[in-house]
C-alpha cells in the first residue's frame, strides 16, 4: 500500500501541503476545493467538502449496511471483512458503457486509508459531522487538523441507554449541550420508581432530550435493543453527505420536523420516489434503493434496523423481496 | 437569531407526509402516521406500523388501564404524546417460555413480587423488561411505539393505514 501517487491533475503540482493516497490502482489527490479520485479510465472530481462528509461516515460506521455511494460515480459495498470500492458501478451509464471500474479490499487495510486520509485533508475548523451552519470550511491550503472531531463512531447500546453499564445519558458535564435548534425540547426525566432490587431493571429515560444533544449529524446512534431489531436515534440537518443503499430494509420513523427522502434505484440510480416525512410519519426503505434526505431544521429520526448478518445475502439473493409488506 | 421551534406530533395535531412516485409503487414505502394510527384504535390495540421480518413496531393509543402483558424478550416503549403510567411486576414464575415471540396478554395481575413503577411523557423511553409483567395506565389519551416481536396480539391493517396511490 502506497500513499504516494503520481501528479495527474495541475492541482496535484501546487504545494499546498495535502498527501495523497492510493490503494490498489484508486488514487487519491485533493486541491483548494475539490478531491480527485483517480482509477483506471478515469478520474472523478467531487468538492472536498462533500467529499470529506461522505468519507466520514463510511470510516465512522465501518462502511455501514450496504453501499455508501459519496456521489452518481464513486462508491463502497459493504461485505462485512471485505469492501469493494467502485467507480460507476451502480451507474447505468457508465456500466451499459462498461466504464465502471472496482476492486476489493480487506475492510482494514480500506479504513486505514481513508483514516489518514481523512485526517490529512480537514483543516481546523472544519467538522464534517458537523451541520454547515455549525463549522468552518473544509477549502485552500492545509492549515492544521481537526483529529478530535474525526475520532467520534457510531455508539452502539448493547439494551438501552442509560442502564447500568450501558452507554450514559448526555449531559452538560460531559460537554454535551443541547443543540442551537433544540433549545425548546423539554430536557425533563421520567418519574422511576423502582423498588429495592429492581433499580437496574425499572428504568426509563428521556430519548428525546438525549438525542437533542447530539453534536453529529445523520450518524445514527443504537439506543434500544429487541434481540436484532435496534432503534437507533439521529439528528438531521442539511443534507445526508451520502446516497446510502441499504443491503436490507431500513424504517424511519420522524419524531419531529421534516425530512424529503429523494430515492433512486439502487442498481442504476434512476429516481423512483421523493417521500415527505413529517412528526409522527414511518416509513419503509425497501432494499433495493438508495436514499438521500434533506432536512431544512435541525429534526430528530429514529432509524429503524434489523441487525440480522443473514441478511444481505437473502435479500440479495432474491429470499426475500425488496419491500417489508405486502398488502 | 431566532429562537427554535421544533414541531412534534400529537393526537390533536398531526399532518401526515407523502410520497410522490417517479417510478415504484407507493406501497413500497407503508407510509403511515402514528397519531393518525392512534386516533382511529381502540384503545391498547396494537397495530403494527413497522414490520421488518418478524420485529415490528406497534403505535399503541394509551388511555384507560390496559390488560397485563408479558414477553420472553425485552421490549421498549417511546411515548409520542401525553403520559402513561408503567407498572411492573416479576412474576413468581415464568410466564411464557422463551420460544414465545411477542407480547403476550395475561388474563388477571400475575402473583409476584412489584418490581415499581414509571411515569412517562413524550420523548420518554421505557424497558420493558423480559419475563416482567407490566400494565400501562393513562388517564387522557395518549400515544406510544412499543418495539417488539410480532405476536398473536399485533393487528396489521396496513392498507387502512398506508398510502395506497
Amino acid at each position: 500500500m502506497s500513499t504516494a501517487t503520481p501528479a495527474t491533475t495541475p492541482s496535484a503540482k501546487k504545494n499546498l501541503g495535502y498527501k495523497t493516497f492510493a490503494i490498489g490502482k484508486f488514487g487519491f489527490e485533493r486541491d483548494e476545493y475539490f478531491a480527485h479520485i483517480h482509477y483506471p479510465g478515469g478520474v472523478q472530481t467531487m468538492p472536498v467538502d462533500a467529499f470529506l462528509r461522505a468519507l466520514m461516515r463510511d470510516v465512522g460506521w465501518g462502511f455501514f449496511y450496504g453501499t455508501v455511494n459519496f456521489d452518481h460515480v464513486i462508491g463502497t459495498i459493504n461485505h462485512y471483512g471485505t469492501v469493494e470500492l467502485f467507480a460507476g458501478l451502480l451507474n447505468e451509464a457508465y456500466r451499459s458503457k462498461n466504464l465502471h471500474y472496482v476492486e476489493t479490499f480487506d475492510s482494514k487495510d480500506l479504513k486505514k486509508v481513508f483514516e489518514q486520509m481523512l485526517d490529512d485533508w480537514t483543516n481546523e475548523g472544519f467538522d464534517p459531522y458537523a451541520a454547515p451552519d455549525e463549522t468552518g470550511n473544509a477549502y485552500g491550503p492545509k492549515r492544521g487538523n481537526n483529529t478530535k472531531a474525526l475520532k467520534r463512531e457510531r455508539i452502539v447500546s448493547a439494551r438501552m441507554v442509560g442502564l447500568p453499564g450501558d452507554l450514559p445519558y448526555r449531559t452538560d458535564a460531559a460537554g454535551q449541550f443541547i443543540n442551537r435548534q433544540f433549545t425548546d425540547v423539554p430536557q425533563d426525566s421520567p418519574e422511576v420508581h423502582a423498588e429495592p432490587g429492581f433499580e437496574g431493571e425499572v428504568h426509563a429515560f428521556n430519548m428525546f432530550a438525549y438525542a437533542s444533544r447530539s453534536d453529529v449529524t445523520w450518524n445514527p446512534s443504537v439506543v434500544s435493543n429487541v434481540k436484532d431489531s435496534q432503534i437507533c436515534a439521529t439528528t438531521e440537518e442539511y443534507i445526508l453527505p451520502i446516497f446510502h443503499g441499504n443491503d436490507r430494509v431500513e424504517w424511519f420513523i420522524q419524531v419531529c420536523d421534516e425530512i424529503t427522502w429523494e430515492v433512486a434505484d439502487g442498481k442504476t440510480g434512476n429516481p423512483r420516489a421523493k417521500v415527505t416525512m413529517k412528526a409522527g410519519d414511518v416509513a419503509a426503505m425497501p432494499a433495493d434503493i438508495r436514499h438521500k434526505g434533506y432536512s431544512p431544521k435541525r429534526s430528530i429520526l429514529i432509524v429503524w434496523e434489523n441487525n440480522d448478518s443473514t441478511l444481505p445475502k437473502r435479500y440479495s439473493g432474491g429470499e426475500l423481496k425488496p419491500y417489508p409488506v405486502e398488502f | 437569531m431566532t429562537a427554535a421551534q421544533t414541531v412534534f406530533g400529537s393526537l390533536k395535531h398531526f399532518e401526515k407526509g407523502h410520497v410522490d412516485v417517479i417510478d415504484d409503487n407507493p406501497k413500497h414505502y407503508v407510509l403511515s402516521n402514528v397519531f393518525e394510527v392512534a386516533s382511529k384504535s381502540k384503545p391498547y390495540e396494537k397495530v403494527a406500523v413497522g414490520q421488518n421480518l418478524r420485529y415490528v413496531i406497534e403505535a399503541i393509543r394509551a388511555e384507560g388501564t390496559s390488560p397485563w402483558y408479558t414477553a420472553s424478550h425485552d421490549e421498549s416503549a417511546l411515548i409520542m404524546d401525553g403520559t402513561v403510567e408503567i407498572h411492573l411486576i416479576k412474576p413468581e414464575k415464568a410466564l411464557v417460555p422463551d420460544s414465545k415471540e411477542g407480547t403476550v396478554k395475561l388474563d388477571s395481575e400475575p402473583k409476584g413480587k412489584k418490581m415499581g413503577w414509571i411515569k412517562a411523557w413524550r420523548g420518554h423511553m421505557a424497558l420493558l423488561p423480559k419475563g416482567a409483567a407490566y400494565q400501562f395506565r393513562s388517564a387522557a389519551p395518549a400515544v406510544l411505539l412499543l418495539q417488539t416481536i410480532k405476536g398473536d396480539h399485533t393487528i396489521e391493517r396496513w392498507a387502512d393505514i398506508c398510502q395506497t396511490e
